[in-house]
């Protein structure tokens, strides 16, 4: 399997960071950083990882079923995470949640079918005193109303649809 | 960037680089006394470090307010192995979005922190954890890093002092349980973030099995002023047993939520009148939860006391992570319990049978009282499930689930009650489940 030339310099670097005889230490933000890459963490991108970090497939595989934001299918080109935890439940988040699903038509962890869009009610995000929030791969939306949720689905929609032709 | 207006009433040690323009760069820094603790720091012994550390009455930011200089203290002098400082930059406690900014708008304050720790217990290597949804921090991180490495602050030989300290940046994936200390080294070490059976305590056997500082991102933040102004000073700005500045995180029902730098010992219900701008609508205070999801609610009625550690453990609530979450009287209280018992069920990380099982227990029973299927045995049951969780985990997220749970069911009783007489009401819809 091949990366990009920056995603390599990148494991190159990291890897120097660690104590020798603990390259397993990367594997974490490996993992993170090639799923960013390919899209989501495939049976061969664990053997992949694995092989480079001399552990087995099944010692990846029991980190990447143990944290939160490694998942095994493609998410959408826009994942749109929706939080509803206390602070953004006090401030209009479990509408805000219960808009995003009506407007998008997804439920919790769906991908549309033209894989534009996917859909998570996340715990929280750390925009507290800005509630509700959103999170939009891994860029941060404060304050926002459907009002602001609907230009921001619009104005995605169109950016990734110009990206498309 | 900030997102908030800031309030007249702060008191900006920690934050007094926001909002300056390049506040990230290392001009910047240096221009507005960058690095002048860690100069100080290189003229002193590790152990009076320690004690200025000691002095400043810095406790733990992260939740457990613990000594600082003591944690540090505890790291042996002399060890055959290496030693590591390492930052929790994991922050998710909900009600908590501080750490973030501290990070975006003074990358160098944190760096500087680590290096006065390195220097402290004789540590050369630094990681900083970073949440894997924070990932916007760690390109501010690493730029700051590089530049740091361009001009002699990080690497060998530091200001041609012979002190060689290498720091790097580290991201998770996602899982609150990880910001508590064990589970974050086994994160960190490439594994689940399961929590580790201590004693061993991390300042003896932390990462990589070496003795290890770990302390929270306002913490190493807090350390450059003392070291540049002197502990007492830093210990002046708050009060007795708690030193310095706090950086509060106000959120919900409130007209001006916002991240503030407040003194240890600011009066609650000034935090909300005051630096919030009160109630939004005028209407009436409720409850407070002070210091991030884990800790017990406060009624208003308790609310008339200073914030510091000892004062709301006097309240038999915590200061915790400086979350402030401030309810209005119209508030669902049974459904803010669910809504917390939801989400430490999704995090509990299934080590400790009384965590894992009593969090899936009171979701669902929470549920059914929210839902209109509640039985009348039902709130007694969740407050006995409750406490037979207290104490029986390797790690707090067991108490931590708890804790707000019972305090919410005693303090608002009537409220479940409610629920289950409106349950039992003909011709009552039940109610969405969140």
């Amino acid at each position: 399997m091949t990366f990009s030339p920056e995603l390599e310099a990148r494991f190159a670097e990291m890897v120097r960071h660690y104590p020798p005889g603990h390259e397993r230490a990367a594997l974490i933000p490996m993992l993170l950083y090639a799923q960013d890459e390919v899209g989501s963490i495939t049976p061969a991108l664990v053997a992949e990882i694995a092989a480079r970090l001399h552990l087995t497939p099944l010692q990846v595989d029991e980190v990447v079923g143990y944290y939160s934001m490694l998942h095994r299918r493609p998410l959408g080109r826009y994942h749109v995470q929706v939080c509803t935890n206390v602070s953004c439940l006090l401030t209009g988040g479990a509408d805000l949640w219960e808009h995003a699903r009506r407007r998008l038509g997804l439920e919790h962890k769906q991908v549309s079918a033209d894989g534009m869009f996917s859909l998570e009610e996340v715990e929280c995000i750390g925009a507290c005193s800005w509630a509700p929030a959103v999170q939009v791969n891994y860029d941060y939306h404060h304050l926002i109303t459907p009002e602001k949720l609907d230009e921001l689905l619009a104005r995605l929609r169109r950016a990734g649809e110009s990206h498309a032709v | 960037m900030l997102y908030n207006e800031p309030s007249p009433l702060e008191v900006k040690v920690l934050t007094r680089r926001f909002g300056l323009p390049n506040s990230t760069s290392l001009d910047t820094y240096l221009a507005t006394d960058g690095y002048a603790g860690f100069r100080n720091a290189l003229q002193r012994k590790p152990e009076q470090i320690i004690e200025e550390v000691k002095a400043s009455g810095l406790r733990g930011r992260g939740g457990a307010g613990f000594s600082t200089g003591m944690k540090w203290g505890f790291v042996p002098a002399q060890s055959p192995k290496p030693k590591y400082v390492v930052v929790n930059a994991d922050e998710s406690e909900p009600g908590t979005c501080k750490d973030r900014l501290l990070i975006e708008n003074d990358p160098h304050q944190l760096i500087e922190g680590m290096l006065i720790a390195g220097l402290a217990v004789g540590a050369h290597t630094g990681y900083i954890y970073v949440r894997g949804e924070y990932r916007y921090l760690i390109g501010i991180l690493d730029r700051a890093i590089a530049e740091c490495y361009q001009r002699g602050y990080l690497g060998r030989n530091i200001l041609g002092t012979g002190f060689d300290f290498d720091a790097s940046t580290h991201t998770g994936a996602g899982a609150y349980e990880v910001g508590e200390e064990s589970a974050l080294l086994e994160s960190l070490e490439g594994k689940r973030g399961i929590p580790r059976i201590r004693p061993p305590f991390p300042a003896v056997s932390g990462a990589f099995q070496c003795p290890t500082v770990l302390n929270n991102v306002e913490t190493f933040c807090a350390v450059p002023a003392i070291l540049r102004d002197g502990g007492a000073a830093f210990a002046a700005l708050g009060t007795p047993r708690n030193g310095g500045t706090r950086l509060f995180c106000l959120s919900g029902h409130v007209n001006r939520p916002g991240v503030y730098e407040l003194p240890m010992g600011f009066p609650l219900l000034r935090m909300i009148g005051e630096v919030g701008g009160g109630i939004r609508g005028g209407k009436k205070l409720k409850a407070v939860i002070p210091g991030g999801s884990s800790c017990p609610v406060l009624k208003a009625e308790e609310c008339d006391l200073p914030m510091d550690f000892d004062s709301l453990a006097k309240a038999k609530s915590m200061l915790g992570s400086g979350g402030v979450v401030v309810m209005d009287e119209d508030t669902d209280m049974v459904r803010v319990a669910l809504r917390i018992m939801r989400f430490y069920e999704h995090e509990s990380c299934g080590w400790c049978i009384p965590c894992r099982e009593g969090t899936l227990w009171l979701k669902k029973l929470l549920a059914r009282v929210d839902g209109g299927q509640g039985r009348a045995s039902d709130i007694d049951l969740i407050g006995e499930l409750a406490r037979n969780m207290l104490g029986r985990t390797f790690c707090p997220l067991g108490d931590a689930a708890a804790l707000p749970t019972i305090s919410l069911v005693e303090k608002f009783r009537g409220e479940f009650d409610a629920r289950l007489a409106e349950a039992r009401a003909p011709g009552r819809e039940a109610l969405a489940v969140v």
